[in-house]
């Protein structure tokens, strides 16, 4: 428990904030899991935020002129800077507050969103600058597994095994030929204050987190799994099935690093196999019974890795 | 085939200076309903009134009405069945939208 968490109670189904940051007439697909996790991000951060967002299918499908649906100051960046952006509009802040231009007790959160192409690949320097700083903001990971908005590329957080149209499957590949980035643990690494794991199907962790990773001085990183209809070949319906089956099968744990210290935040001690989760989605249709107990084998793994960690540290 | 100008959202005219947009969350001018080929219909006598299609619906159709029973807006309504996925009672059915 951090000091800065004390007067929050935490978000309970009875006493959600009834703000809507994010308004709709946005255009994502039917069923995104990404705007879904985008929405209840800013539902927990409220109206006192000044966003970021590097491009991608959120940027696409809330800007579309002259439309917009931030109802919070926002700014679009390049597909590679919004932390360094996020760590510039938190330094003037600081230095308005300081000359005495802004109030200094007024609480204003700054909250950078980003693909997981925009953060595991492209952005990756800018967020471990940003990171290395210490500067006091939120960076929010919005991880659909590809380059969604350029039409399914490959990016280092998709999984082994998947179909993108860089990663296509066929007599000598199996489709993505290398294990998911992990972004939480390199994040972790930098020595921040604050790291955890989210998915909107369980929407009160999500929210919470995200609220505490706001509250905690100094920065934070949330990597929030967003299941994508249009680019995994699911169905919009089965988005938060999915994203519940992800934790189940413990494709993606759910955990928080506080302070260095890992602690598992939804324990699986009941595994589904993963085999539930892949055969739901076309992109790993192809996959063989022995591909998918090469998954299941590494799945294991991390998870009895995770567990190690959150036992030992 | 209609001019440009015809089938425009804006002309080049009434641009604001720099393209500003004016209006915080203006999308909600854009009504996304027309993408529908479902339409999610609410049994009462089945809803506890938990609140969770309200939560989960990525386009934030859901309010509350004086009884407190979740209503979608269909304005903005993709259709995508989350709702009714998401449902514990097996309140909300999801049926083929007539034209
Ligand atoms: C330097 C640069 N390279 C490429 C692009 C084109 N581009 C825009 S968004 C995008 C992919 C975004 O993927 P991701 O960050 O995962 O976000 P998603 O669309 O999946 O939400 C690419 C390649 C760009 N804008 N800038
Ligand atoms: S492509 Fe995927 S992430 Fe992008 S708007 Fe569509 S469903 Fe959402
Ligand atoms: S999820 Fe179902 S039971 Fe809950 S409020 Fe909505 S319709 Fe009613
Ligand atoms: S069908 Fe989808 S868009 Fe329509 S109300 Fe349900 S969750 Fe929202
Ligand atoms: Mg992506």
């Amino acid at each position: 428990m951090l000091k800065e968490w004390a007067k929050f109670k935490g978000f309970s189904a009875k006493n959600l904030p009834k703000e809507e940051p994010f308004a709709p007439g946005h255009r994502a697909c039917q069923g995104c899991g990404e705007v879904l996790a985008l929405r209840l991000a800013l539902k927990a951060l409220g109206m006192n935020v000044i966003a970021i967002s590097a491009t991608g299918c959120m940027e696409i499908i809330s800007s579309p002129f002259p439309y917009t649906s931030w109802r919070v100051p926002w700014l679009h960046v390049a597909f590679e800077n919004a932390a360094a952006v996020a760590s510039g509009v938190e330094a003037a802040l600081r230095a308005l507050k300081r000359k005495g231009r802004f109030p200094r007790n007024r609480r204003v959160d700054v909250v950078a969103f980003a693909g997981d192409g925009g953060t595991a690949d492209i952005g990756l320097q800018a967020l471990s600058g940003a990171l290395e700083r210490g500067h006091d903001f939120v960076y929010i990971c919005l991880d659909n597994e590809a380059y969604m908005n350029t039409g399914v590329q490959r990016s280092g957080c998709t999984p082994y095994g998947a179909m993108t149209t860089t990663s296509p499957p066929g007599k000598k590949s199996i489709g993505q030929m290398t294990w998911k980035k992990n972004v939480p643990a390199i994040a972790a690494a930098h020595g921040i204050p604050y790291v955890a794991t989210a998915t909107p199907a369980f929407f009160l962790d999500l929210m919470n987190k995200v609220k505490k990773a706001a509250l905690v001085e100094g920065p934070a990183y949330v990597h929030i799994y967003s299941p994508c209809p249009t680019g995994w070949g699911t169905k919009g319906e089965d988005s938060i099935t999915l994203a519940k089956l992800a934790v189940e099968t413990r494709i993606f744990p759910l955990y928080e690093v506080i302070e260095g210290k890992y602690y598992i935040t939804r324990k699986i001690t009941k595994p589904k196999p993963v085999e539930e989760y892949l055969k739901r989605q076309r992109r790993f249709r192809h996959l063989t019974e022995e591909e998918i107990r090469k998954i299941q084998a590494r799945v294991d793994a991390e998870y009895e890795r995770l567990l190690r960690l959150a036992e030992c540290l | 085939m209609p001019k440009g100008k015809d089938t425009a959202l804006i002309s080049w005219k009434e641009v604001p200076f720099g393209c500003y947009i004016l209006e915080p969350g203006n999308s909600v001018g854009f009504k996304t309903g027309d993408w529908r080929s479902f339409r999610p219909v609410l049994d009462k006598e089945k809803c506890v009134k938990c609140g969770q299609c309200y939560i989960m619906c990525p386009d934030m159709t859901y309010t509350q009405d004086e009884e407190g029973y979740y209503i979608a807006d269909l304005t903005y309504c993709k259709g995508c069945g989350i709702c009714a996925s998401v449902c514990p009672k097996g309140a909300i059915t999801m049926v083929v939208e007539e034209v």
